[in-house]
């Protein structure tokens, strides 16, 4: 099968910018305690029609427990969970139009490869050449073909977890719930998987619901990321939403690496805002406005690979510029993170990654190097919670 | 660290055999005594299987030990099965710890306790004793040897395989005989193959139980014994013996090559991944 470019559909795919678009599914106010632990408070979530959408969070942050309320296996505290428009309270799992597949890939032991995928489909009493159809079809969109005689035990790690995939798919559902999906895969055939779980999304044109503590996983896969923390949504955006302008020190922490620095507002104008750092007193100038008043204390969020570093004077026109003392070095191949002392305590880290662009360099940046961090004034960002 | 056995190992081994084995085997041998005389050797001879074959006392007797055993270890199944789902799947409910160790009570409870109970509740409900007295008494205690064995099996079941089944489309009732009987079959199977030999060779609950007509092999035999031991209870106990070694080695045999089985198609299947 020619595989069809999927580019223009997902450029143009935004229907959360949309207030009229209705959502597919829709926490409302959902509140779920166990005892006195509350799990999931007063939450309230759109996800709309093919979207690909990650729940991301550590553990205990709720999203598991966000998803097993809508496949219903736990019930609302208080709050309603909407699917399709359809007030989910009150219908037991075996009759709700949604399918998962579960962590430990629950597959039935003591049925072959066909017969855990042709279960669901039985339950539904669909004519036997309808299941086989069903069957054959699901075998080969998983390339388990030459496998389908086969017994859960008798498969490896990635043929089990395309067995699950395969037997929550078959029978179209509404919305495939997917929780910590390849979490039990090594790092190669998981990338794989991120791709193929894609174009699958894609061709089935359904809407898929992730769950996963694995923020490149999220990034990778997802239209949309909800990053949840005890039990609440800290932000939902896109991948690049989240990691670009993130909205809190959390999520800016929780995605990617981040230089984080505790700064004072010094000055604020329409050009923007000039910070200066609490521990060592440098400037930063910053074209983000910021809610904070003079004086207050916020923190400025940069990435790494937006801090440019140099050895000597440092470049003309940049618009902040920290001397450092490279005290770090971790050499990653592609990249190298460099560590610089930016004050006088051991702990006044700035990271910067250095692109080793070349192969072989004249006089690399080395061990207790004076440098110079240069960076942009849209570069980072102003984060007040 | 020294392989290999040492004298102290050998001497240790051969006490303790022979200290559980040394009395099954004196019966085995004696079973085919020529002399009518217990203790005394005359030669080898089967003619006391042969005459076992016309003993009609205990062939009833065995006959009603087995119906009695298969009736009992059946009902106990079901209903300990139930009650071990209970006790794994309830999660914490009123009363939980209370329940579980009444379930197992009847493990450490003396039997000439359990047998006086259950004949006085026979007696107060002027219930006629016999064949359904003592079958009703055997599955009182074998339910919890099969709920024990049924709990073990079931602590390692991972219950998402039912959340799994449920959210295909599977009503609970369903799941259960689709999914969960399936997989903890074995345990289930155990447990009746331990309540039914609990049954068979029980003396003291089923005598305190027992009515007329209802007499099982174990109390034929001690009553029996009691007028002097022949050696055709010989050869009955050496069938008892013969047939429980022949289970006891089939079943670990089933249980290895699965086993085997199941070592080697794990080893396949990786061996495909990395191809």
């Amino acid at each position: 099968m020619a595989k069809k470019s999927i580019g223009p559909v997902r450029r143009e795919f935004k229907p959360w910018d949309n207030p009229d678009h209705a959502p597919f599914i829709e926490f409302r106010n959902v509140t779920k305690k166990f005892g006195d632990f509350v799990a999931v408070n007063d939450l309230s979530l759109k996800i709309y029609e093919r979207e690909f959408f990650a729940l991301l969070g550590g553990s205990g942050c709720g999203k598991t427990t966000l998803m097993r309320m809508l496949a219903g296996f736990e019930t609302p505290t208080s709050g309603q969970v909407f699917l399709d428009g359809q007030d989910l309270a009150g219908i037991p799992p075996f009759r709700r139009p949604s399918n998962m597949m579960f962590q430990s890939y629950a597959l039935f032991p003591h049925m072959s490869v066909e017969k855990n995928i042709a279960f669901g489909l039985k339950q539904d009493k669909l004519p036997v050449s309808e299941i086989e159809t069903r069957v054959a079809e699901m075998l080969r969109l998983t390339k388990l073909e030459q496998f389908a005689k086969r017994k859960p035990h008798q498969l490896s790690g990635g043929q089990r977890q395309r067995v699950a995939l395969a037997r929550s798919l078959a029978k179209r559902p509404k919305v495939l719930l997917l929780d910590e999906p390849l979490g039990a895969l090594d790092r190669k055939l998981r990338e794989e998987t991120q791709f193929e779980l894609m174009n699958l999304q894609e061709e089935l044109e359904m809407t898929f619901l992730i769950v996963t503590h694995d923020q490149e996983e999220a990034m990778t896969v997802a239209d949309r990321i909800a990053v949840m923390d005890k039990g609440q949504l800290v932000q939902v955006a896109t991948p690049a939403e989240i990691y670009e302008t993130p909205n809190s020190k959390f999520v800016a922490d929780f995605i990617g690496d981040v230089n984080m620095i505790e700064a004072k507002v010094a000055e604020k104008s329409g050009m923007g805002t000039r910070l200066v750092s609490v521990v060592d007193g440098f400037v930063i100038d910053s074209e983000q406005e910021t809610d904070a008043g003079v004086g207050d204390t916020v923190w400025y969020a940069i990435r790494p690979e937006k801090v440019r570093i140099s050895q000597g004077r440092g470049e003309d026109g940049a618009a902040n510029q920290i001397n450092g003392l490279v005290w770090d070095i971790a050499y990653l191949g592609d990249v190298s993170i460099i560590h610089s002392k930016v004050g006088e305590s051991d702990d006044d880290i700035v990271r910067a990654t250095f692109a080793n662009v070349s192969r072989m360099v004249e006089k690399p940046i080395m061990w207790e190097d004076e440098v110079v961090m240069s960076f942009d004034r849209d570069a980072g960002v102003i984060l007040t919670r | 660290m020294t392989r290999g056995p040492t004298w102290f190992n050998i001497t240790s081994l051969v006490l303790g055999f022979s200290f559980l084995y040394l009395p099954i085997v004196l019966l085995v041998i004696y079973s085919f005594n020529e002399s009518r005389l217990v203790t005394v050797w005359g030669g080898f001879s089967t003619k006391w299987y042969a005459s076992l074959l016309q003993n009609e006392q205990l062939l009833d007797a065995a006959w009603v030990t087995l119906r009695v055993a298969f009736v009992s270890a059946s009902v106990a199944t079901v209903f300990g099965t139930m009650a071990a789902l209970v006790l794994v799947r309830s999660g914490r409910f009123f009363g939980r710890s209370l329940f579980s160790g009444m379930i197992f009570a009847p493990l450490v409870m003396p039997e000439v306790i359990l047998g006086l109970s259950l004949l006085l509740l026979f007696v107060a409900m002027d219930q006629a004793r016999g064949f359904w007295t003592v079958m009703l008494a055997h599955t009182t205690f074998a339910m919890c040897y099969v709920a024990v064995v049924v709990q073990s099996r079931l602590v390692g079941f991972d219950k998402s395989m039912e959340e799994a089944a449920e959210d295909l489309g599977c009503p609970p009732v369903k799941t259960f005989f689709l999914i969960t009987l399936p997989i903890i079959l074995p345990g289930v199977i155990a447990g009746w193959m331990l309540a039914f030999t609990l049954s068979l060779d029980d003396l003291v609950i089923a005598s305190f139980t027992t009515g007329p007509g209802a007499t099982t092999l174990p109390m034929k035999i001690y009553s029996q014994v009691r007028l002097g031991v022949t050696p055709e209870i010989n050869a009955v106990c050496t069938i008892l013996v013969v047939l429980v070694t022949i289970g006891v080695i089939a079943a670990s045999i089933v249980t290895k090559r699965q086993q085997v089985q199941r070592e080697r198609d794990e080893r396949a299947a990786f061996g495909n991944e990395a191809s």
